[in-house]
C-alpha cells in the first residue's frame, strides 16, 4: 500500500520531500498554540476550499475532463448539509448529515456525469454543459425567497441564503475554533494521501491513460467511460465535501458560493498552482486563497479583477501552472546539486505529464 | 380563438429570439475556430451598456444600438488580436484565457460604474388582438432575431467571404494552402460573433435592469443552444432554438421562468446522450 504514495503520477519523492511534508504538516499542527483564536478560524476557512480543489485537480489534470461544476457539488452539499442538520437536530446528527449531504452531492454527480459521460460530451463541452447546470441551480436557489420554498423545516431564503443550521458537533461539544481546524487538518492530510494512492495505482494509470488517448485506453481493453464516471464522482464529491464543511463553518449558505464568479474560483486555483500534480495543487491553492483574502478585506471586486488576471496570465504565460513551474525549476536546482543520478527520473517524470490537452 | 393562436406565437417568438441572438455569436466563434468564447456575456454587457449610454446621450435607440453592435464588434477584433488568437491550437486554454476576460471586465465595471445605472426604459407601443394586448418591442426582437439568421445565410451561403470562411471551417490547412489568408478570416469571424453579441446586448437593453454581472443571464441559454446546435451556426443553432424554444414556451407557461430554464437543461442533458454532435450532425447527414 504504502508503495502507491509515490509514482510517476505524482511529484515528490524520496526522504527529502517526505521530511518537508511532515515538517509542514509538524508546523500546521502546532500553528493554533501560537495564534490567536481569529487566525485560526480564517485558516481553518482557507483548508475549506482545498479538497474542491483537489477533486477538480484529479478529473481535470489526471483525467483530463475539464469540470466548471465544482460549485455546483460544493452547492448541493453545502444546502443538503443546512436542510439535513436543521431537520435532524444538532448534536451528533451533523456528523450524519455532513456524510449524507456529500454522498447526495455524489450521486448528483453520478446521474449528471452517467448522461454526459455514455454521451460522449468531452473536452469543451464537458465545460459548459456543467457551467450551465451550476448557473441553473444558482438561478433556482437565487429565486427561492418565498415561504413556500422549503424542505421541512429548512427555508431555502432565495438570495440571502439558508441559515439556521448547528455546526458539526458530537453530542454537546460542537466542533468549531481549533477543533475545527484540527479536523480540516486530518481531512486534508487524508485526502491528500489517498489521491495520491489513487492515482499511482492501477486505476489511477488507466484515468491517466484515458486522458492522454481515450481510444487507445479503449483499445487496451477499458471501459473508459466507468474510470472517467469514477474520477468525476470522486472529484465532486471532494466539491461536496468542502460545501458542507462550509455551511458547517460559517453556518450558512447563499447562492452566491454557486454561481458566478464564485464557479471561476476552482478553475484559477488549479490552473495557476498546476493541475496535473496534487502537491502543486495543494500548495497553490492555499498561497491564492491566503491572497484572495487579503486582498478582499479591502476590495472583493479588485481580488476577483486579480484572479482573472492570473488566469489570463496563466494561460498565456506558464499554461502548465505557476506553482507547477517554479517547483520544478527548484526540484531540478537541488538534483542538480545533490545527485545527479535523480535527473533522469524526474525528467520521466515530467515528460510522462508534459504531452497534454 | 385566432386570438389565442397568436399568444402561443407570441411567447414562442420572445423565446426563439432570445435564444437565437444570445447563440448566434457564441455559435459562430465556436463552429469557425472550435472556441467557446467565455467573455460571451460581457460582449452582451458592452453593448447594452454602449446602448444607454448613447440614448442618454439623445442619440436615438435604433442607431445607438447599431452603434453599440459594431462597438463589440471592433472590441471583439481586438481581443481576438491580442488574446484568442493564441490559442486556436488549445481550445480548452482559450476558454480558461476568456473566462479570465470576462472575470476581469465584469469586476473592473463593478469597480468602475458601480452596479446600476439608469435603464432607458422599453419602447413603448402595443397592440391588442381580442382581448390580450402585446408588447410590439417583443415582435420587434423577433424580426432582428429572424433577420440574423437571414443576414448570417447571406453571407456565409452567398459572398465570396463566405466561401472562403466555409473553406476555412472545413479544413483550414487546405485553405491556407490555396492562399486563403485564413488568420484574417478568423478575426473577422470573431469580430461578427462579438458584434452580433453586442447586438443581443443593444437589442435587450430597454427591456432589462443594466448592472455588469448581467451577461450571465445569457450564458446559459446561449450555451446549451450551442450544446445542441453543435458546429452549423445555420443548419444547428437555428433547430436547436426552435425545439429548445418550444420546451422553454410550453414550461413557462404552465410552471414559470425557472422550471422552465430547468427543463431546457434538462432537454439538453438527455438529448446530449442520444444525439453527442449535436442536432446539426444529423441534420448534415441527412442533408446528404
Amino acid at each position: 500500500m504504502l508503495k502507491l504514495l509515490e509514482g510517476p503520477q505524482t511529484l515528490g519523492r524520496g526522504k527529502v520531500f517526505w521530511s518537508c511534508f511532515l515538517a509542514v504538516l509538524a508546523g500546521a499542527l502546532i500553528y493554533p498554540a501560537f495564534a490567536d483564536s481569529y487566525d485560526v478560524g480564517n485558516f481553518s476557512y482557507f483548508l475549506i476550499w482545498i479538497f474542491m480543489a483537489l477533486g477538480l485537480c484529479l478529473m481535470w489534470g489526471y483525467g483530463g475532463m475539464l469540470s466548471f461544476g465544482q460549485t455546483l457539488f460544493f452547492g448541493i452539499a453545502g444546502y443538503g448539509y443546512g436542510v439535513l442538520a436543521i431537520n435532524m437536530g444538532g448534536g451528533t446528527a451533523t456528523i450524519a448529515a455532513l456524510v449524507l449531504s456529500v454522498f447526495v452531492a455524489m450521486v448528483a454527480a453520478g446521474i449528471l456525469g452517467y448522461f454526459m459521460i455514455w454521451g460522449g460530451i468531452s473536452g469543451i463541452f464537458f465545460g459548459i454543459v456543467t457551467l450551465s447546470a451550476t448557473l441553473v441551480l444558482a438561478f433556482f436557489l437565487g429565486q427561492t425567497a418565498g415561504p413556500e420554498w422549503h424542505i421541512g423545516t429548512a427555508r431555502l431564503n432565495g438570495f440571502n441564503g439558508m441559515k439556521g443550521m448547528d455546526p458539526l458537533a458530537v453530542g454537546d461539544f460542537y466542533i468549531e475554533g481549533s477543533a475545527l481546524y484540527y479536523v480540516m487538518v486530518a481531512l486534508i492530510v487524508i485526502v491528500y494521501i489517498a489521491l495520491r494512492m489513487l492515482v499511482n495505482s492501477s486505476v489511477g494509470n488507466v484515468i491517466v491513460a484515458t486522458r492522454e488517448n481515450p481510444q487507445r485506453a479503449e483499445m487496451l481493453g477499458y471501459d473508459v467511460r466507468k474510470y472517467q464516471l469514477l474520477t468525476f464522482v470522486v472529484g465532486s464529491g471532494l466539491a461536496g465535501l468542502s460545501g458542507a464543511l462550509y455551511t458547517s463553518w460559517g453556518q450558512f449558505i447563499t447562492p452566491s458560493s454557486i454561481g458566478l464568479p464564485a464557479a471561476a474560483m476552482p478553475i484559477v486555483w488549479v490552473a495557476f498552482s498546476g493541475r496535473s500534480d496534487l502537491t502543486a495543487t495543494l500548495v497553490g491553492s492555499f498561497l491564492l486563497l491566503f491572497g484572495f483574502q487579503t486582498i478582499t478585506i479591502y476590495s472583493q471586486q479588485a481580488a476577483l479583477v486579480l484572479m482573472g488576471a492570473l488566469l489570463l496570465a496563466t494561460v498565456m504565460l506558464a499554461p502548465q501552472g505557476f506553482v507547477l513551474g517554479v517547483g520544478r525549476l527548484v526540484v531540478d536546482w537541488w538534483s542538480r546539486r545533490r545527485r545527479p543520478d535523480t535527473g533522469p527520473a524526474l525528467a520521466d517524470a515530467s515528460r510522462l505529464q508534459s504531452d497534454e490537452t | 380563438m385566432s386570438a389565442e393562436l397568436f399568444s402561443v406565437f407570441y411567447q414562442f417568438a420572445d423565446v426563439f429570439a432570445f435564444l437565437i441572438l444570445s447563440a448566434a455569436g457564441l455559435a459562430i466563434v465556436f463552429g469557425m475556430m472550435g472556441v467557446i468564447n467565455m467573455a460571451h456575456g460581457e460582449f452582451i454587457m458592452c453593448g447594452a451598456y454602449v446602448t444607454v449610454g448613447l440614448v442618454n446621450l439623445g442619440v436615438p435607440l435604433p442607431i445607438a444600438q447599431i452603434l453599440a453592435a459594431l462597438t463589440a464588434g471592433l472590441i471583439g477584433i481586438i481581443v481576438e488580436f491580442l488574446v484568442v488568437r493564441r490559442f486556436y491550437k488549445r481550445p480548452l486554454d482559450s476558454l480558461l484565457a476568456t473566462w479570465g476576460l470576462s472575470l476581469i471586465v465584469t469586476q473592473s465595471m463593478l469597480l468602475i460604474v458601480g452596479s446600476a445605472v439608469r435603464g432607458i426604459g422599453t419602447p413603448e407601443g402595443s397592440f391588442a388582438i381580442g382581448e390580450y394586448t402585446f408588447s410590439t418591442y417583443r415582435l420587434v426582437l423577433f424580426g432582428c432575431a429572424v433577420a440574423v439568421l437571414a443576414g448570417l445565410y447571406i453571407i456565409f451561403m452567398k459572398t465570396r467571404f463566405g466561401v472562403i470562411a466555409r473553406a476555412t471551417m472545413q479544413n483550414a490547412a487546405m485553405a491556407r494552402a490555396l492562399g486563403a489568408r485564413t488568420g484574417r478570416i478568423y478575426s473577422i469571424s470573431f469580430g461578427i460573433g462579438t458584434a452580433l453579441a453586442g447586438l443581443c446586448g443593444a437589442l435587450y437593453a430597454p427591456t432589462m435592469t443594466l448592472i455588469p454581472t448581467m451577461g450571465a443571464t445569457f450564458v446559459v441559454e446561449s450555451f446549451v443552444t450551442v450544446v445542441i446546435g453543435g458546429a452549423n451556426v445555420l443548419l444547428g443553432t437555428a433547430p436547436a432554438a426552435v425545439f429548445l424554444a418550444m420546451i422553454r414556451m410550453a414550461l413557462n407557461a404552465s410552471y414559470g421562468q425557472i422550471i422552465g430554464q430547468i427543463g431546457m437543461l434538462v432537454a439538453v442533458i438527455l438529448i446530449v446522450r442520444v444525439l453527442p454532435e449535436g442536432l446539426s450532425s444529423v441534420l448534415v447527414r441527412r442533408g446528404r
